[in-house]
């Protein structure tokens, strides 16, 4: 008997392989390249990312999904759309970062391999319909963040950073493997589906093996979010490694931590939900508390937005929580926007530094506001977007969220997140307050690159956040969609 | 020919815009930003002046009604109007907001555009509170106002600004976020966010104390009442003159407002239960923060606490309603106690204004707002004086100006419900003139007390210009407060049917 070899449909993982050959592409042009022509390599960097997105706009599915490669590859309007919003961040990332690389002698070319290769990897995330194709794009993902960290090779700080990274960063994934493979040995199958349905057939049986396996995912999980108690290599590596790189990790990789939640434990567990439910709210509970009270003791401003991100995923948790449709659907805005309102918020505080001063300190940022009030006024309005002030998104963000939780009748937990959410206003607040009421620290006052292209980028994606604030529709139905 | 215009939209939205303008106007120029924000502000109140010629005031509905679907996920609506409660407190927006930029024309120079702009868009959304008919958008004004009010008082504002102004957004936030879940909760039971559509929503009498509470920590720090009104004092002394005076004004008139237009309709039956509860914070506000006023030191903090005092009136009118429907003699007094409590609202809004205007001519010129630092201004500055005693008077409650009216109509409604509480209520007349008055006595007459007091020089036109405007308004209001009790007649009586009829 001869099983005939049926080649998969590529189409729907045009835009991987578009980066694929791109990103190979800029690693041999780059090679050629003298030092003063890498702003070509820059380009041809945010070129495959457009080619990507347009990409992924043309393979996109009117409706419903397409899957290849045996299922374990789907492309649906979940994975359009966060396809998009990571490129487009990553786009930005590359913008912003720019002129950093260049005042700290490590412009080179590695530096837009490795984030290709991230975004790759994240790309494979969002698609990935099997355990197996979802450890994969996260390893991609997660090699190439380890070399980046610890690019500069001359920081101490990135070193060891990068080294922490690595170790909690591969025993994490050696427990969501471990909670895998105990999966297959009950279902016997990788396939997302297939678990699915296997799961639903074993869960009299086996309840107390299943539950034993999603301990583990839900805890690698929890590291790759960034969700208290598995939240200490945050903070240190968001101050450690360079501002560049920061920015990066604080942003789009978000977007593929959402991806891949919603992948293993809406599309693959649903069956287990009232387990990682509870789990989810412990983790939900304790990031919000967690990440806002000790945000607030922060002086340096990487760390207190990594306390900061870490409550907000508690809020990102409690969307998934909810369980419902318009949870996950308010649960990915929330993301999306965070990766969005972050973008800005390290933008800024990228564009402060200069050759030989790293900008890292809150009061780094005093007086802000008399020698630059525009790149002061982007800050504030990310500020008051992080703190859910309308009328910026993060305002609506929350309320989607809270809503969700709402019509599920866990109106506690949308008070315990209310009040943490002031406690979370405080520290944003006083970073509003040093940049607008304080007179700068020391002589030489703020000094802000005066690059015309980033100052424009930067005012629409901090002016995006009031846009989006005012007509949230604009990304919402696609997120409603994605979850129909 | 304003039949078809989106008059109301007009009136939220020019601030707003013209704000940015004058913004994007910059400080090159400081007297072009100060004309723009002049004009703009002018052009508002000339918008919002047909709000109140074109108003039926036969009708409770609401009027000038724009409503658009704006965000469909979660049926939020683009739904604005008035009636009689909001439209006067929508003209005294607009027309404060000229006094405020007059005021701060010479003074501010200081980045002197940001400061216009700041109190242009904060018009817009207090204007946009004041009309709001959809909760979530009623929300979005109300937090977003905070922050122009929030680096209004951190930039321009005194020594101790910082403190004061973070002290002020976080008491501010904190009230307002429970009112947000109160808000989607309601939402998720009925299916919209229109304030009408929870006007008529049932609840059991749990839910409703719940809401209510939420609502009560929402708007007693937006009054604010005696607890949480430790915020106040810090934010007006910090604040800049035009701070103060918004602050006064408007802002503190959206928690009563609220109460109308959220606490009272929505959860009637909590508010009957509960009323002890805010008579007796509205009782301590009138007596005991009236002894406080009498022993303060610095002027703008001895008119922050006659203003928790004054505001103590407002919320005592809207709540005693249901005692007096309780009481033998029927609903009678009811409809006094509320429009009363409104009145005071309008009447304190100019009178505060106007107390802090005066201290903010005596601050520009002495850059000391102690008490102690003056005595004998009425040889310097006569004109000033006349105008001093004349506001300290109305604040006092003098008959004959509007801070009369207000307060009699509560007091006599309070008769009422019961003795002892009226009784109560009717001490402000003896406090509120002892602090007033010791207060002019100290820094206006008596001998030059130093050479300061010696050198100051009398009002400017712009000055007196401003002044005398409030003044007008003061007279006005007090001598023929009818035009004021008409246009809010019916919505009132609407709002006191509404909540006779038990939700339960």
């Amino acid at each position: 008997m001869t099983t005939e070899f049926v080649p998969p449909d590529l189409m729907p993982a045009l835009p991987e392989m578009v980066m694929l050959g791109m990103t190979c592409l800029v690693l041999v042009v780059d090679l050629f390249l003298p030092q003063e022509k890498r702003g070509f390599t820059l380009l041809l960097s945010i070129s495959t990312l457009l080619l990507a997105v347009l990409a992924v706009g043309a393979v996109a599915p009117s409706s419903g999904s397409v899957s290849s490669f045996g299922g374990s590859f789907i492309l649906d309007q979940l994975a359009v759309v966060l396809k998009i919003a990571t490129c487009v961040v990553t786009i930005l990332v590359f913008i912003y970062s720019r002129d950093y690389l260049k005042d700290h002698d490590i412009y080179r070319g590695e530096y837009y391999v490795l984030g290709l290769f991230a975004t790759l990897g994240m790309m494979v995330m969002i698609s990935a319909h099997s355990f197996l194709l979802v450890y994969l794009g996260l390893e991609l993902l997660s090699l190439s963040l380890y070399a980046m960290i610890a690019f500069n090779r001359n920081s101490l700080a990135a070193s060891e950073s990068a080294m922490k990274y690595f170790v909690l960063g591969a025993m994490a994934s050696g427990l969501l493997l471990y909670g895998i493979s105990i999966f297959y040995g009950i279902t016997g199958t990788l396939d997302i589906n297939a678990v699915s349905a296997a799961i639903d057939g074993q869960i009299e049986q086996n309840p107390t093996a299943l539950a034993f396996a999603l301990t583990f995912v839900v805890v690698g999980l929890a590291f790759k979010l960034g969700a208290v108690p598995f939240h200490m290599w945050l903070p240190d590596i968001y101050q450690g490694s360079p501002t560049a790189v920061t920015l990066f990790i604080g942003t789009a990789p978000k977007i593929a931590a959402f991806a891949m939640a919603i992948r293993l434990l809406v599309d693959g567990l649903s069956g287990l939900q009232l387990d990682w439910s509870q789990m989810l709210t412990a983790l939900a509970l304790a990031s919000l508390a967690l990440g806002n009270v000790i945000a607030v003791a922060q002086t340096n401003f990487k760390r207190l937005l990594a306390y900061s991100t870490i409550s907000h995923v508690g809020f990102i948790l409690l969307g998934i929580i909810a369980g419902t449709a318009s949870g996950f659907a308010s649960a990915m805005f929330y993301t999306i926007t965070y990766a969005i309102t972050s973008a800005v918020a390290f933008g800024v505080l990228i564009m402060l530094n200069r050759k030989g001063f790293e900008a890292e300190n809150i009061s780094d940022l005093a007086g802000l506001n008399d020698s630059n009030p525009w790149y002061a006024a982007l800050l504030a309005i990310a500020m008051f977007s992080m703190a859910g002030v309308p009328p910026t998104v993060g305002f609506y963000a929350k309320l989607s969220v809270l809503q969700a939780v709402v019509q599920i009748d866990m109106i506690w937990l949308a008070i315990v997140a209310v009040l943490f959410s002031v406690i979370g206003l405080f520290y944003y607040l006083r970073v509003i307050k040093v940049m607008y009421f304080d007179a700068p620290a020391s002589e030489q006052a703020i000094t802000i690159k005066d690059a015309l292209d980033v100052k424009v980028i930067l005012g629409a994606n901090s002016l995006s956040l009031i846009v989006l604030g005012i007509f949230p529709s604009l990304l919402m139905a696609y997120c409603l969609l994605a979850f129909a | 020919m304003y039949a078809d215009w989106p008059l109301l939209s007009l009136v939220i939205w020019t601030p707003i815009l013209g704000g940015v303008l004058v913004l994007f106007a910059g400080d090159r120029e400081p007297s072009g930003a100060r004309k723009i924000a002049l004009v703009v502000s002018l052009v508002t109140f000339a918008l919002s002046i047909p709000l109140y010629t074109q108003f039926n005031s036969e009708t409770h509905l609401m009027q000038f009604v724009e409503r658009h679907s704006w965000i469909d996920a979660f049926n939020i609506e683009y739904y604005v109007g008035i009636d009689g409660i909001s439209m006067p407190l929508i003209l005294l927006t607009s027309f404060m907001t000229i006094i405020v930029i007059i005021s701060a024309w010479q003074v501010i120079q200081y980045r002197a555009s940001q400061y216009m702009a700041a109190f242009l868009i904060m018009e817009g959304f207090m204007i946009g509170t004041f009309s709001a008919l959809d909760a979530i958008l009623f929300y979005i004004f109300f937090e977003a106002m905070l922050i122009p009010m929030f680096i209004v008082i951190g930039v321009w504002g005194g020594a101790n600004r910082i403190y004061a102004t973070l002290k002020f957004f976080l008491y501010t936030f904190i009230g307002s976020v429970l009112m947000l879940v109160a808000l989607i909760y309601m939402y998720s039971q009925s299916g919209s966010f229109a304030i009408f559509d929870f006007h008529h929503l049932r609840l059991d009498l749990t839910e409703q104390v719940l809401i209510f509470l939420a609502f009560l920590v929402a708007f007693a720090v937006k009054v604010p009442m005696w607890p949480v009104h430790t915020w106040l004092p810090d934010a007006h002394v910090e604040a800049p003159t035009g701070g103060s005076v918004i602050l006064a004004a408007i802002m503190l008139k959206i928690g009563g407002y609220g109460f109308l237009r959220f606490s009272l309709p929505i959860t009637p039956d909590a508010s009957a239960e509960l009323d002890w509860l805010i008579i007796t914070m509205s009782l301590t506000a009138v007596v005991y923060i009236g002894f406080v006023a009498l022993v303060q030191r610095d002027m703008k903090k001895l008119i922050a606490y006659s203003s928790i005092a004054h505001m103590g009136f407002v919320t005592l009118g809207f709540f005693i309603v249901f005692r007096i429907l309780d009481s033998e003699q029927g609903s009678a007094g009811a409809g006094l106690a509320l429009e009363g409590g409104m009145v005071q609202m309008i009447s304190h809004g100019f009178i505060s204004g106007a107390m802090f205007l005066c201290v903010g001519v005596l601050y520009d010129r002495v850059h000391s707002r102690q008490i102690a630092d003056y005595g004998g201004v009425v040889n310097t500055m006569p004109v000033f004086a006349a105008f001093v005693v004349f506001f300290a008077m109305a604040n006092a409650g003098l008959p004959g100006t509007s801070g009369f009216v207000g307060e009699f109509m509560v007091i006599l409604a309070s008769f009422k419900a019961s003795f002892w509480i009226a009784f109560l209520a009717a001490t402000t007349l003896i406090l509120g003139a002892a602090y007033t008055l010791w207060m002019v006595k100290r820094v206006v007459y008596g001998e030059i007390a130093n050479d300061n007091v010696a050198a100051l020089e009398d009002l400017n036109r712009r000055e007196f210009l401003f002044l005398a405007i409030l003044a007008i308004a003061v007279l006005a209001l007090g001598l023929w407060p009818a035009p004021l009790v008409d246009v809010m007649h019916p919505t009132i009586d609407n709002l006191l049917n509404h909540i006779a009829v038990p939700k339960i």
